[in-house]
């Protein structure tokens, strides 16, 4: 058998897919899933969390899209890592999306690895891990999804999508597919469409991860293997995207690693080295090299636009929902250029838009950060929409 | 206050073009605030007037403490962010103390015409007979209380009187429906008085604006 034994986190990341410790909403054969690629998909499950409590009107619920590598757990400790929920600081008692006032829902994207149906569950029509036999995800599909699962948790109108990063993605798409059931809309440092530079590092990970010999072809569960190592460059190069040249610099600099001189070797001389391979040891245990791969695809074939014959402000004609895009100035990965071709759209459209760009050294990351200007920005914003709900 | 709203002025007395402003709009108007800072003026107008306020700002601390207190207003300036507003998509759009710190101002007033059923305008007035005397009698560039930069620091870049901009008017083809012009303690500037009065004693004009 090729490749190392799993660890226990990792052991414990595959049992989360499969049987999550989160609620679990379950969509049978007679609500079958439409797909982008033209294919339905039934039955499927989706894990998600929830915070706060609803109302009786129904009328506080918000909801949360988490990004690329993240969960359903964005306030929550997380169940394989143990760590707090990825956007703790964002949502709570008393955060800007506060639990004591909103309902907060958050699920685990269809594609995911966190329980909701993806490549690493096991398809109830064949009885094997779904692995590449899964048809290939959009954003859109996971937004139809998440439609299902706000019906079936008996929520209309959402008062409030908020997401950031493949998350914004998906807080424009709930914006352009049900502009009658999103209030206010949240869209953070993301973009209208994969521009062809994100595309192209998508492709990077993608073909580390298929190029491990423990990939076997997208059957590495099966196999009981993981191709780590594939996984972990994966993680690295994209890793690299999330920050900024000034915060490695600064964090960083040319500093050793445990040591004073160079080796004159291929060892992790170099801090930043040492650093990355640590982010990418400590993803493999946590997520699904074949999750990964959907994810990216789902990303890379996102365009507004093009859903909507070409013009971005067709998506948002006659909008009565009410935005919020953030940017921040040292993301290149979703640069305020990218950010602010949504706010134009919205104004072609004549539609009620905010934009905030935050000046921070933290690149693309720093939507997850303590960014104390993102979360006025947020609660503020929140704050009017719940007004003008009658909250 | 903002960068642009604390370009000209440096006392909140000194904003006294703000009530003028908001004796134009009528109530429930749908407003675009271009240049609007942390969102004074449109707080005021929705508490006021119930309107459907917009802003747009250039310096983030403006929009950030706007959009914190629930304002729309998006990060821009007039010079860049104004042309993908569809035609007549504000009741009334505002550009209160700002022109002169733009970089095309004729194109500026175009777009805000074009985007606007109304534009209201205010902007500090150069031909103030204070301006005129510093420049006469000491021949630089003048400095005053409210006009307090020096010409290499200065942000107000196209600075013009209430005779220029008239004029400017004019030339774009748009209607003065009223023009208010002020002292610098807020009080108005006799309606019958002439252009030429006004050109010489008001600190600062308000002109209310409608396409032809």
């Amino acid at each position: 058998m090729p490749g190392a034994k799993l660890g226990l986190i990792e052991e414990q990341a595959r049992t989360e897919a499969q049987a999550p410790t989160s609620a679990l909403a379950m969509f049978g054969p007679e609500t079958p899933l439409r797909l982008d690629s033209g294919v339905s998909l039934a039955p499927f499950q989706i894990a998600y969390q929830t915070y706060g409590t609803l109302n009786a009107d129904k009328t506080n619920a918000i909801l949360v899209c988490h990004a690329l590598t993240g969960d359903q757990h964005a306030a929550s400790a997380n169940p394989v890592t143990g760590k707090p929920g990825w956007w703790s600081m964002m949502v709570g008692p008393g955060r800007p999306i506060d639990t004591d006032r909103f309902f907060v829902i958050c699920s685990n994207v269809l594609g995911g690895c966190m329980g909701t149906t993806g490549p690493a569950t096991t398809d109830p029509n064949t009885g094997e891990v779904y692995g590449l036999e899964l048809p290939v995800i959009t954003i859109g599909d996971m937004v139809r999804a998440q439609a299902m699962l706000v019906d079936h948790l008996g929520v209309d109108v959402l008062l409030a999508v908020v997401g950031g990063s493949m998350g914004g993605m998906q807080v424009l798409q709930w914006a352009a597919s049900y502009p009658e059931r999103v209030l206010s809309a949240v869209p953070i440092a993301t973009g209208p469409r994969h521009s062809a530079q994100n595309i192209a590092f998508h492709e990077v990970g993608r073909q580390a991860i298929m190029a491990d010999p423990d990939w076997c072809g997208g059957k590495y569960i099966a196999q009981g293997t993981s191709p780590r190592k594939g996984l972990a460059v994966a993680r690295m190069a994209a890793h690299i995207t999330y920050l900024s040249e000034e915060a490695l610099h600064n964090k960083f600099g040319r500093e050793l690693q445990d040591r004073s001189a160079l080796t004159f070797g291929f060892d992790a001389d170099f801090q930043i080295e040492s650093y990355l391979r640590y982010q990418g040891m400590t993803f493999v245990d946590r997520f699904d090299a074949n999750s990964y791969l959907y994810m990216t695809r789902a990303m890379d074939y996102f365009d507004l636009a093009a859903q909507h014959g070409g013009t971005l402000a067709n998506a948002f004609r006659n909008t009565k929902t009410r935005f919020c895009v953030v940017s921040f100035t040292s993301d290149w990965l979703f640069p305020t250029s990218e950010n602010r071709t949504i706010v134009h759209a919205l104004n072609a459209a004549a539609a009620n838009v905010s934009f905030v760009e935050i000046e921070t050294d933290r690149g693309h990351d720093a939507f997850l950060l303590d960014m104390p200007e993102m979360f006025a920005t947020v609660r503020g914003f929140l704050n009017a929409s719940a007004r003008r709900r009658g909250l | 206050m903002s960068e642009m709203q604390s370009v000209v002025n440096t006392v909140d007395q000194a904003r006294v073009d703000l009530q003028v402003i908001s004796d134009f709009v009528t109530p429930g108007a749908r407003v675009l605030d271009v240049g609007c800072g942390n969102g004074d003026l449109l707080a005021r107008l929705e508490a006021e007037k119930n309107v459907d306020g917009r802003g747009v700002e250039l310096s983030q601390k403006g929009v950030n403490e706007a959009v914190a207190r629930g304002l729309s207003v998006i990060q821009g300036d007039a010079d860049h962010d104004l042309a993908t507003y569809p035609d007549d998509a504000f009741d009334f759009v505002i550009l209160s103390q700002t022109l002169q710190a733009t970089y095309a101002p004729k194109v500026v007033l175009e777009a805000l015409l074009r985007i606007g059923k109304k534009t209201i305008v205010s902007f500090p007035n150069f031909g103030h007979w204070k301006v005129r005397g510093q420049f006469m009698l000491y021949g630089r560039m003048p400095i005053t209380h409210d006009l307090p930069y020096h010409w290499y620091d200065t942000p107000n870049i196209h600075f013009c009187t209430v005779l220029d901009f008239r004029a400017l008017v004019r030339e774009v083809g748009a209607e003065i429906e009223q023009t208010v012009a002020l002292y610098g303690d807020g009080r108005r500037l006799g309606g019958s008085s002439s252009w030429g009065y006004w050109n010489a004693f008001s600190k600062q004009a308000v002109f209310l604006l409608s396409k032809p």
